[in-house]
């Protein structure tokens, strides 16, 4: 097998280095979608069909809407790289099920285009595409989104015949047990309910190093810190703080975003902190029983400062300034 | 194991990649030497620093060994004759690094000295000290210089700089470099296999120079073969061996001494700062050849490797011989060779053609194939922070390589461009397949100086 080739004049010139890890980003985002894996199941079992056919809504719109802004751009088409399927899935686990289906068809359409597309498409984006849709829908529909749309008194879906339970405790003063928080069996929007699903999820996440493990820590600390010092010094409380509405979804999976979060090690500590403190200061003092959307959102809207205040120090020191 | 030191070994530094080592090729061959090339060139420029004027002239017949081009300048060294020869007429050559460098060709003629009598010479027999009485750190210094010695793990930095001494900086460790973390190379770990002793006489006489009071041979632990002739040849003298943690890029100067010693080298200086003198294991060979046999360097050893060559090699070559002439010697390449790269795969030069002949600093020579470089289409960056997470000097590589794509000086600037140090562990680990390292060499040239 001696085979002299060197009749080939010129050789591949490129600059190091000249090996890659085995990565590509659709490869991360695909790891995404594993990891959301355990959540729609969740939301199945507890919503039924309903939940599925949201994720479908949803996910088709963000294609097409990806593809529709994509052509209007002029720009490749970008579905394989998978971003604009996480956005359609995060927002549908993020709507009540009973929401009917141009709430997330709208919320898909308006995350994509205006969270993602007039940003300058996948990276450039400032706020989370999918938490933008959600935000559009919620004011254009209060009444599709708000705390009452989603009780179905006389469903044969367990879960929606009472309310969420953030909504119980901060309108009744009920608690709703850690076991049931834990498994999920509780209303709420589809991806939130299970603490045990978020987890398993977001763990996973963690593990791959597809998400930042300082957000989803400094986030749920701050909130139990909170709790603990300002609402209840109590394990049981401040574990119900952590299972019940969106905290663990958002922590694992709606903060992490990478593009919208800052690239600083000690910045998604930062970051993690501020969402943690603005949920609480949300579901304690607003009129919402809920705020992680909005928390994330005010965190997006921050983290280019964030980034800046936190530039780490090279090792050896900063660059000697010339004389 | 390191009783006698001053300082606890940590053995390793924070972030940084594992990449695939592919060392197996290559690690159990013996070194070989190259049968007698009919001609050599020699660049008046192979290290860091003046270049050299020639010495002699066209048609004159030189010996193995003979000063050929030399300068005045501190920071420089000397080039000499690596077959016995007639000298042909000067003209340029383009070395792997890009630079246009003037060259001296010589044609051997006559007796060469070759096979078992060279490996003799450069790698071989025993090394005893005892002349060392007779020298002073001054002459070695000087000695080291008029061999032409400079750095043989690739940035090829006259050797002679480090070790004289300097009242203000005084040094009390010096650090033989075995890491050889570049993936594939393994022409350190055979020479510390094949030539202990040599390297452990090498270490002894350049701590005399500069003055070094510890003197650590830090290897990577993936050389375990190399870590145990090292011990062996060690036991008795003054020399230490540091495992260190195999993980890229352990070899560059700023990992070393702070895997081994814990000091930091301030961005922008050098190991002498800390009180530190590095030099690669092959370097300390040739001092020691140089003060104990009086040859200077004309030598050294190259590992050939890769999935694109016939059969991987470490030769030992003349400086000068073209890589045509060692791919030759592997039995060619083969048809899915792709990239040929000087020195390893994440901070080596790729060549165009295989005309350029090997320097003082070349390591390795590798032939790539399409399946090891995985070019992949350049996605957007989704700010994962992967290169961030493996950046060795705590920089954001993604905002240093995004700010220089758009000439934004003052960001570039407050992320601290001017500290990366290229060694690529952001690029090999970026996702979107952003030449990270390439836009920050971009900025580095182009950013205004003020
Ligand atoms: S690794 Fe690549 S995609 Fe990720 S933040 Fe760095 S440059 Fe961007
Ligand atoms: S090349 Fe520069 S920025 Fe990239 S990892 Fe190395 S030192 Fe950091």
């Amino acid at each position: 097998m001696v085979e002299q080739n060197d009749n080939r004049a010129v050789y591949e010139v490129a600059c190091s280095p000249h090996a890659r890890e085995e990565i590509n980003t659709a490869g991360i985002m695909l790891d995404v979608l594993i990891a959301l894996i355990p959540l729609v199941l969740a939301g199945f079992f507890v919503f039924g069909v309903a939940a599925l056919r949201q994720i479908l809504y949803a996910v088709l719109s963000a294609w097409v809407a990806e593809s529709l802004f994509n052509w209007m751009r002029g720009k490749p088409f970008s579905l394989k790289d998978g971003s604009a399927a996480i956005t359609g899935v995060i927002l549908a686990l993020s709507l009540p099920a009973t929401a009917p289906w141009y709430v997330a068809v709208l919320g898909a359409v308006v995350g994509i285009g205006i969270g993602k597309a007039i940003f300058g498409g996948l990276g450039y984006n400032l706020f989370n595409p999918a938490m933008v849709g959600r935000a559009f829908v919620m004011i254009a529909f209060p009444s599709l989104m708000g705390a009452s749309a989603y009780v179905l008194p006389n469903s044969t879906v367990d879960a929606l015949t009472s309310a969420t339970p953030l909504t119980l405790l901060k309108m009744e003063g009920v608690l709703t047990g850690l076991r049931a928080l834990f498994l999920g069996t509780t209303n709420g929007s589809i991806g939130e309910t299970s603490a045990l699903a978020c987890l398993i999820g977001g763990i996973y996440l963690c593990m791959r190093r597809t998400a930042s493990w300082q957000i989803p820590v400094a986030m749920l600390g701050t909130m139990a810190a909170v709790s603990a010092l300002a609402v209840s010094f109590n394990l049981l409380d401040v574990l119900r703080e952590l299972a019940a509405g969106a905290a663990l979804f958002g922590a694992f999976f709606i903060a992490t975003d990478p593009v919208t979060s800052p690239v600083t090690p000690k910045g998604r500590w930062v970051f993690g902190v501020i969402v943690g403190l603005f949920v609480m200061v949300l579901r304690k003092l607003s009129g919402y029983p809920e705020g992680v959307m909005f928390a994330v959102l005010l965190a997006n809207a921050v983290t280019p400062l964030i980034n800046r205040w936190t530039i780490p120090t090279p090792v050896g020191g900063p660059v000697p300034v010339r004389k | 194991m390191n009783a006698t030191l001053n300082f606890p070994v940590k053995g390793t530094f924070a972030r940084g990649v594992h990449p695939a080592d592919g060392k197996g090729l290559a690690a159990d061959r013996p070194i070989e030497v190259l049968p007698a090339v009919s001609q050599i060139v020699i660049a008046l420029q192979q290290h860091t620093g003046a270049p050299c004027q020639a010495v002699v002239v066209p048609k004159q017949q030189v010996r193995l060994g003979e000063k050929i081009g030399d300068a005045e300048a501190f920071i420089s060294a000397p080039v000499h004759a690596a077959v016995n020869g007639v000298v042909g007429r000067q003209s340029v050559v383009t070395l792997p690094n890009a630079r246009h460098v003037k060259m001296i060709p010589i044609t051997a003629e006559g007796e060469q000295l070759e096979g078992r009598a060279l490996y003799d010479e450069v790698l071989g027999g025993e090394w005893p000290i005892e002349k060392l009485e007779e020298w002073t750190p001054q002459a070695i210094a000087e000695r080291v210089r008029d061999a032409g010695i400079v750095g043989l793990g690739g940035a090829a930095f006259p050797t002679s700089v480090k070790l004289v001494r300097n009242e203000k900086k005084p040094v009390d460790v010096l650090l033989l470099n075995g890491c050889e973390c570049e993936p594939y190379l393994t022409a350190d770990c055979r020479i510390m296999i094949e030539a202990a002793r040599g390297i452990v006489a090498g270490a002894r006489i350049a701590a005399k120079a500069c003055g070094a009071k510890d003197i650590v041979v830090a290897i990577e632990n993936n050389k375990p073969q190399a870590i145990e002739a090292m011990k062996t040849a060690a036991e008795g003298t003054p020399v230490q061996v540091a495992a260190v943690e195999t993980k890229y890029p352990m070899g560059g100067e700023k990992q070393t001494v702070l895997a081994v010693t814990g000091r930091i080298i301030p961005t922008g200086g050098l190991p002498l700062d800390v009180g530190v003198v590095v030099i690669n294991v092959g370097t300390a060979l040739a001092v020691a050849r140089a003060i104990l046999r009086d040859g200077n360097l004309t030598h050294r050893v190259v590992t050939v490797t890769g999935a694109g060559v016939h059969t991987p090699k470490n030769l030992l070559v003349p400086v000068g011989a073209t890589y045509r002439a060692l791919i030759e010697c592997c039995g060619g390449l083969l048809p899915n060779a792709a990239r040929i790269v000087s020195g390893g795969p994440m901070m080596g030069f790729t060549v165009g053609s295989l005309d350029v002949p090997v320097t003082k600093g070349t390591s390795g020579i590798l032939a790539l194939t399409d399946q090891d470089v995985r070019t992949s289409e350049e996605t957007q960056c989704i700010r994962c922070g992967r290169c961030v997470d493996v950046c060795p000097l705590n920089l954001i590589p993604t905002r240093l390589a995004l700010a220089a794509r758009q000439k934004e000086w003052d960001v570039a600037k407050r992320y601290h461009l001017m500290a990366c140090m290229e060694c690529g562990c952001c690029a090999y680990a970026c996702p979107a397949g952003i030449p990270l390292v390439q836009l920050i060499r971009m900025g580095k040239v182009q950013m205004p100086r003020k």
